[in-house]
């Protein structure tokens, strides 16, 4: 009988020892899952620092997760790279592209829907906690495909010394097309060292324009991203606007204006207002020589500005495991603190609500209230430009906007011609 | 196993030709073959897949405003840049040939700006063609001479790249004409100066048909060049403002690579390959009948 | 006969050596300013103060935002690798169409010199596809794989092979040396200026090389100094001029002060090339 007590003993030591094993087992020899991310920048200031920390806090809090984060270049490279790397023999998990690559990305099948990747209904929480206006280019035929991380608005930023020596009120930026072009001519100086205005029309002409036609009351594109309205009544006059700048009111330099020289401008002085990203705000602070400050760009017929940036989006092309840990990542990249961090180090807006409610944002926002201005915007603000193949629908309004820009065609001859070729690029997605 | 000489000469020769053979095959002449099959057939996503459409591309091509903007844009960058380049070529090679004091130094300083990447020519341009803030305008100011946006203006754009691209040419060729006018006996110079023949007349008569030969190799390298050299466009324009510095290449480039539409990019291509081999044979049988070999 | 007076003929020198000087001097300045804004501060880079502070904290700066040191590797390693691989395979091709007459050569031949026209880069996309299938994407032997069979440098040891005197071959041969040893001991040695000058000639190329690597690489262990410089100088991150010159001499050094050292080599190189 002490036999058969000693088998059994060793029968259930075995098995609990098993069973141990067992569970033990997964959290020792389990591999390390890898994750490759590209992201771009496309706004000043030692961004790729500040990613690699963030992403090294990351992997000392999740040691079984390895995160390789690779400068891209700007939009344009982050997507190409990415979709390359896709059809390559070393793919990346998850990226940060462009929020309006989103047809372009589900065309190629090669992201998937968070909506099939959040199984806990706190994940699904998660995904409806960042700002509704910012989540309207990630969207499509229901189901979420892009979540926020670098994403702005467009902003005024204007030199308060410029504006004291003009005689103008420098705690009152202009809130009106009128408004600006009645400073405008006030603060240009007839020997051409200081422009009234400058708004960029190189590297993303469409972006800046859809503020002016928002704030003409006019969407450049229908929600489903088979229709644009380049031609529309109210677009054709928000371009020409904009070329009066130049070519009427003179406060702004005619022909095209650099994206990537505008913000030396201000800084130099050539420039008393400029329109750019909230993403250049750190910078400007840092570098400015004199008292700036930073409105909400001028109303028409209401207050309006795109959202821009870029979102996180995970790859088709990955495992189930790779997919937890790349969710992991980006709830980490885009919680309430790290978004707060952010923030603060760019200018880039809090993604969230939550993000504004901690406590360094909030006191940060104390500190320096233009912090806040991109987020009180998000009221007015609508989607950026975004259509199934959207590169070649993008560069025909950016040709059309440079082209009435530069004099070669009038706004109307142009935006025809830019209808006319979105309208033949569209015509099967109709 | 016994083979002939013969066979033996026959089989070495290929096997020593093997590893050089199978690179070219595998990217240059199969590429070409890949191309023109690849412009035959639509674009493909994951949506809808890609089927043969004939010659459909070439016609979406002929049709493209944007196409032959680029064709435009790549015959006037070449017309600017070879015949200048070449000429101040010749000149700095004549007076580099002489004694001249800081020989050295002038030769060096013509040449330097061919040992730099395109890239880092374009970043230094770049500044001397911005805006006001730009050295260009900097120096018109103290002049009195109103700025301009030299790269922003769809007029002014293409011959700003065409001198950059000048400056750094002018020197490479320099070289090849320096060789050639080392191996030209200088008795021929004493003897046309014994015969009186101004400095101009040796020069034209003389000099210069027999440095056709350097001038035709030149030629080829300038043109392949001209189709090849994009490098800047990444920098400074890409490709603006409205397409008025876009060059065949870097639509290639932009189709490939940002519109996802290789086989657009492939009818572009095999285009290019079209004015390449074209003008490979026009140099070939033309250029050739009238040089002076000696 | 008119025979020109010394003073008008001396003058007429003079002029020529201040014409000469006066365009030097005008070559050289965009990259002497380069060197300018590279050692003075942001505000010098516009306005030239003789007696403005020299600084390094420009290349520092570059130095921190991107890794110009990991870059030169890569484009060292990149360049040697090369010129190794062009350096045997272009020796024995040239060998076999110098030496070899066989079937096919003369259209082998041809097809060779298509190469000279139809660069890689002109081919981007379907190359591109090939390292795609071939999983060399950004790896650097992906960049220089394309590159390795040059016909220009088949070409040029083809001539030099050519024109190596037939005697002394068959003094080998009657010594008994099989192909590869009279290759080596009679071909190989006699043709070492082209191969000085085809390895300077390639490795400038090569080291200035942008398209092509441009669209292989994509990470920074791969990535050589021109896409470096051209990813860091990507306009919408605005630009900075003085710290935009140093990170253009960090890239440009290398080849640069070689250049400078070796000018005469270099020079020499080229012309060499280009008789052939």
């Amino acid at each position: 009988m002490l036999n058969s007590i000693k088998k059994t003993l060793t029968g259930v030591a075995t098995a609990a020892c098993m069973t141990a094993l067992a569970t033990g087992a997964p959290a020792t020899a389990q591999a390390k899952t890898d994750l490759t991310m590209y992201y771009p920048i496309a706004v000043g200031g030692p961004l790729t620092t500040v990613i690699d920390g963030m992403v090294a806090d990351f992997m000392k809090e999740n040691p079984d997760i390895n995160v390789s984060a690779i400068y891209a270049g700007n939009y344009n490279d982050a997507r190409v790279k990415a979709l390359a790397a896709l059809s390559s023999g070393s793919p990346a998990q998850l990226s940060v592209m462009f929020s309006i690559d989103l047809y372009e990305l589900i065309e190629q099948d090669a992201i998937v829907a968070f909506d099939d990747v959040v199984t806990t209904d706190e994940d699904k929480a998660w995904l409806k906690s960042f700002y509704p206006t910012l989540m309207e280019n990630g969207v499509t035929g229901g189901k979420t495909w892009g979540i926020p991380f670098q994403r702005s608005t467009i902003v005024m930023y204007y030199n308060k010394d410029a504006f004291r020596a003009a005689g103008l009120d420098p705690d009152k930026a202009p809130a009106t097309w009128d408004e600006m072009v009645d400073a405008g001519k006030k603060l240009t100086k007839s020997d051409g060292s200081q422009w009234g205005v400058m708004i960029p029309s190189t590297g993303y002409p469409y972006w800046m324009f859809g503020a002016l036609t928002m704030q003409n009351n006019q969407v450049l594109m229908n929600p489903a991203g088979s229709k644009t309205h380049f031609d529309a009544p109210a677009t054709i006059e928000a371009l020409q606007f904009w070329k009066d700048l130049g070519a009427k009111d003179k406060i702004m330099p005619e022909g095209t204006i650099e994206w990537g020289t505008l913000r030396q401008n201000f800084l130099e002085g050539k420039t008393a207002i400029m329109w750019h990203s909230t993403g250049n705000l750190t910078t400007v602070k840092k570098s400015a020589t004199f008292d700036f400050g930073v409105a909400m760009l001028p109303a028409k017929q209401r207050l309006g500005t795109p959202t821009g940036g870029g979102n996180f989006y995970i790859f088709k092309k990955t495992t189930p495991e790779e997919r937890t840990a790349a969710m992991k990542l980006i709830k980490f990249m885009t919680s309430p603190d790290r978004s707060a961090d952010w923030s603060i180090e760019t200018g880039y807006m809090g993604v969230s609500q939550a993000a504004y409610d901690t406590p360094k944002l909030q006191e940060y926002v104390k500190g320096f209230p233009y912090a806040a201005v991109a987020r009180d915007q998000l009221e007015f603000a609508t989607a950026e430009l975004s259509t199934y193949q959207t590169g070649r629908v993008r560069k025909a309004l950016d040709d059309a906007i440079q082209a009435a820009l530069t004099g070669s065609k009038s706004p109307e001859e142009a935006l025809k011609e830019a209808q006319e070729t979105a309208d033949r690029l569209l015509k099967t997605y109709q | 196993m016994y083979l002939s000489p013969n066979v033996m000469r026959h089989v070495h020769g290929w096997l020593l030709l093997t590893p050089a053979v199978i690179l070219l095959v595998a990217f240059t002449h199969y590429p070409t073959v890949a191309t023109v099959i690849n412009s035959l057939y639509s674009k493909g996503t994951a949506i809808r897949p890609s089927r043969f459409v004939g010659l459909a591309n070439y016609e979406l091509m002929a049709e493209d405003p944007i196409f032959w903007k680029v064709l435009f844009n790549n015959m006037w960058f070449a017309l600017g840049t070879i015949p200048t380049s070449i000429a101040l070529a010749i000149v700095m090679a004549l007076l580099v040939n002489r004694a001249l004091p800081g020989r050295s130094f002038v030769r060096m300083a013509y040449f330097t700006p061919t040992v730099l990447p395109m890239i880092a020519v374009a970043n230094i341009w770049l500044f001397f063609y911005s805006p006001d803030i730009g050295l260009i305008d900097n120096i018109a100011a103290w002049f009195g001479i109103p700025g301009h946006n030299w790269l922003g203006d769809p007029n002014t754009v293409l011959p700003a790249i065409i001198v950059m691209t000048i400056w750094k040419e002018a020197g490479f060729f320099m070289i090849f004409y320096l060789a050639a006018l080392q191996h030209i006996p200088p008795e021929l110079r004493e003897a046309a100066r014994l015969e009186g023949a101004s400095r101009w007349y040796f020069f034209r008569r003389v000099l210069f048909p027999l440095l056709m030969p350097t001038t035709l190799f030149v030629l080829i390298n300038a043109v392949l060049n001209s189709f090849k050299l994009v490098d800047h466009l990444f920098v400074l324009t890409k490709g603006g403002p409205d397409n008025a510095s876009n060059l065949l290449l870097y639509y290639i480039f932009e189709s490939a690579f940002s519109y996802f539409d290789t086989t657009y990019a492939a009818t572009l291509t095999v285009l290019l390959l079209a004015l390449l081999a074209v003008m490979a044979l026009a140099q070939f049988f033309l250029l050739d009948r009238r040089i002076h070999y000696r | 006969m008119t025979k020109r007076a010394p003073l008008a003929g001396r003058l007429f020198d003079g002029l020529e050596t201040v014409a000469a000087w006066v365009l030097a001097l005008l070559w050289i300045s965009p990259l002497l300013y380069a060197f300018w804004a590279a050692f003075h501060a942001g505000e010098y880079a516009i306005h030239f103060d003789i007696f403005a502070p020299l600084t390094l904290d420009n290349f520092r700066e570059a130095l921190s935002q991107a890794p110009f040191l990991r870059y030169g590797l890569n484009t060292f390693i990149l360049v040697t690798m090369l010129l190794s691989a062009q350096l045997v395979i272009c020796t024995l091709a040239a060998y076999a169409f110098a030496r070899y007459r066989f079937y096919g050569s003369d259209i082998a031949f041809a097809l060779v010199l298509v190469q000279l026209m139809i660069t890689p880069e002109i081919l981007i996309v379907e190359n591109y596809a090939t390292l795609a299938d071939l999983n060399l994407i950004d790896t650097i032997l992906g960049i220089g794989l394309p590159y390795m069979a040059s016909a220009f440098g088949i070409f040029l040891l083809r001539q030099a092979f050519k024109s190596t005197p037939k005697e002394l071959e068959d003094a080998a041969r009657l010594e008994g040396c099989g192909t590869f040893a009279i290759l080596m001991r009679v071909y190989v040695p006699l043709a070492h200026p082209t191969y000085l000058a085809y390895g300077l000639v390639s490795i400038s190329h090569h080291w200035n090389n942008f398209l092509w690597p441009l669209v292989v690489t994509n990470s920074v262990e791969t990535r050589p100094l021109t896409v470096g410089l051209g990813v860091f100088g990507a306009p919408e991150s605005g630009v900075n001029w003085s710290i935009l010159s140093a990170a253009t001499l960090l890239s440009v050094a290398p080849l640069l002060i070689a250049f400078l050292l070796f000018q005469r080599q270099f020079i020499q190189s080229f012309m060499h090339a280009g008789i052939k």
